[in-house]
């Protein structure tokens, strides 16, 4: 599978603040990529960059084999749906669609109308006086009929409820089967996409944390509860990433290979053992603002490593 | 999906499930990855990897051009692998909780065959 995004040692810095401190990855073809980490971890700033609209500090960026700053070859096949996007004043729904359609090479008007219908938006409103959900299933319609071989979607759904977003990720699945493309998926509802995203970054203040398949990152961190004694034994060989103790209870997430036998394991020690989901384990390996998690007295808990 | 296993796995398991209970015949056709994607809400990809898994163990064979259907003699087959199965994902945590509340072997023997004969 041939890699539509390579970047090596990429680094960032403006006005003092590291954005992204020398990560490299590369993104394979026709997958979906989630993009994880906290607010101010460095997603937008790296899709900033993939998408020519940053300089980088140091580093090189390839996308489809070229650099994407003002390169019209590489600029015409991405598509960058942003959390917050801005339109011209007195632009009507229709007009924004309308102006996709020049922009967009691969555009598919049945599919963007299709779409409009699907999350109810008002052709003929002004842009400006369409809500804050409104603006941002706009945002969605674009990126997803625009088609394009390279999408970025970077928290795409500010103010879209439950019922919307479902719409948005059935409409993803679905098109991406029919007409598969690379796409990245910025986004704080790690739950929710859990299940689609096949491959994951996770950026923590500037570094990358993990650059891992979906899959292997299931069942990989593990929380058990139990005597102190047995726990112990049975997370020797990970790698602690949490523990909270009451009496003679602990209960530790650990991260490491457990295998499929590891709920035998610890059925065996009489332990309870929980995989912990994409989610957690985000939590978990992402940098805590403040370390000392509020706790009743006689519970201790501690973040174990960072 | 909920469960904690790899997601490829557990469309195998859920494909089984069905030819074990008969909803899926021997030598009748199996759902398109893309529908099992589409239908369980998950990327096509990890759906065509569990397919692929029954592929692989010959549950499953691929009619070109057509698609996927079940193999015969596959139910069997997965029947005799889900016995093995069977002791250590069923008996095994019963005897520890048995063990547990002190209840001994022959004593949990008549519990079995009380509801054994009760049903």
């Amino acid at each position: 599978m041939s890699a539509v995004i390579a970047v090596t040692d990429l680094t960032k810095r403006y006005r003092g603040v590291t954005a992204l401190d020398g990560i490299s990855f590369s993104l394979a073809e026709n997958r979906i990529h989630g993009l994880l980490g906290r607010n101010g971890a460095g997603k937008t700033t790296l899709m900033q960059i993939l998408t020519g609209q940053h300089f980088a500090t140091s580093g090189q960026v390839s996308v489809f084999g070229q650099h994407p700053y003002e390169n019209e070859q590489v600029l015409a096949r991405m598509s960058f749906i942003k959390e917050s996007q801005t339109y011209p004043t007195n632009l009507r729904v229709t007009h924004v669609l309308r102006a996709a359609r020049l922009v967009y090479p691969s555009w598919n008007e049945e599919f963007a109308q299709r779409l409009v219908e699907v999350f109810q938006l008002p052709r003929g409103r002004n842009v400006r006086k369409l809500s804050r959900g409104m603006l941002s299933a706009l945002g969605i319609v674009v990126g997803l009929a625009s088609r394009a071989p390279l999408t970025f979607f970077d928290e795409p759904y500010l103010g879209l409820d439950a019922v919307a977003r479902q719409h948005f990720y059935d409409h993803l699945l679905a098109d991406y089967t029919e007409h598969p493309r690379t796409i990245v998926l910025s986004t704080h509802l790690i739950d929710e996409v859990s299940d689609l995203i096949e491959h994951v970054l996770l950026l923590d203040r500037g570094r990358l944390l993990l650059d891992v398949e979906a899959e292997a990152l299931r069942g990989q961190v593990v929380t058990v509860s139990g005597p102190v004694a047995a726990v112990q034994e049975f997370a020797r060989t990970g790698t602690e990433l949490h523990r909270a103790s009451l009496g003679g209870t602990t209960r530790l997430t650990v991260r490491g290979d457990f295998g499929p036998a590891a709920q035998d394991r610890a059925r065996a020690l009489g332990l309870v053992l929980e995989a912990s989901s994409l989610q957690d384990i985000v939590v978990r390996l992402s940098t805590a603002t403040d370390s000392s998690t509020p706790t009743p007295a006689g519970v201790t808990s501690e973040e174990t490593i960072r | 999906m909920e469960d904690s296993r790899p997601i490829f796995l557990q469309i195998a398991e859920l494909l089984e499930n069905s030819i074990l209970d008969g909803t899926l015949a021997e030598e009748g056709q199996v759902p398109s990855t893309n529908e099992l994607a589409a239908f369980h809400r998950i990327n096509p990809a990890t759906a065509a990897k569990g397919v692929n898994k029954l592929v692989d163990d010959g549950t499953l064979y691929k009619k070109r051009g057509i698609g996927m259907f079940v193999s015969s003699g596959a139910r069997a087959k997965l029947r005799g692998r889900r016995r093995d199965e069977f002791a250590r994902q069923y008996v095994q945590p019963l005897l520890t909780e048995a063990r547990k509340l002190g209840i001994e072997p022959a004593e949990l023997k008549n519990m079995i065959d009380a509801k054994g004969e009760s049903r």
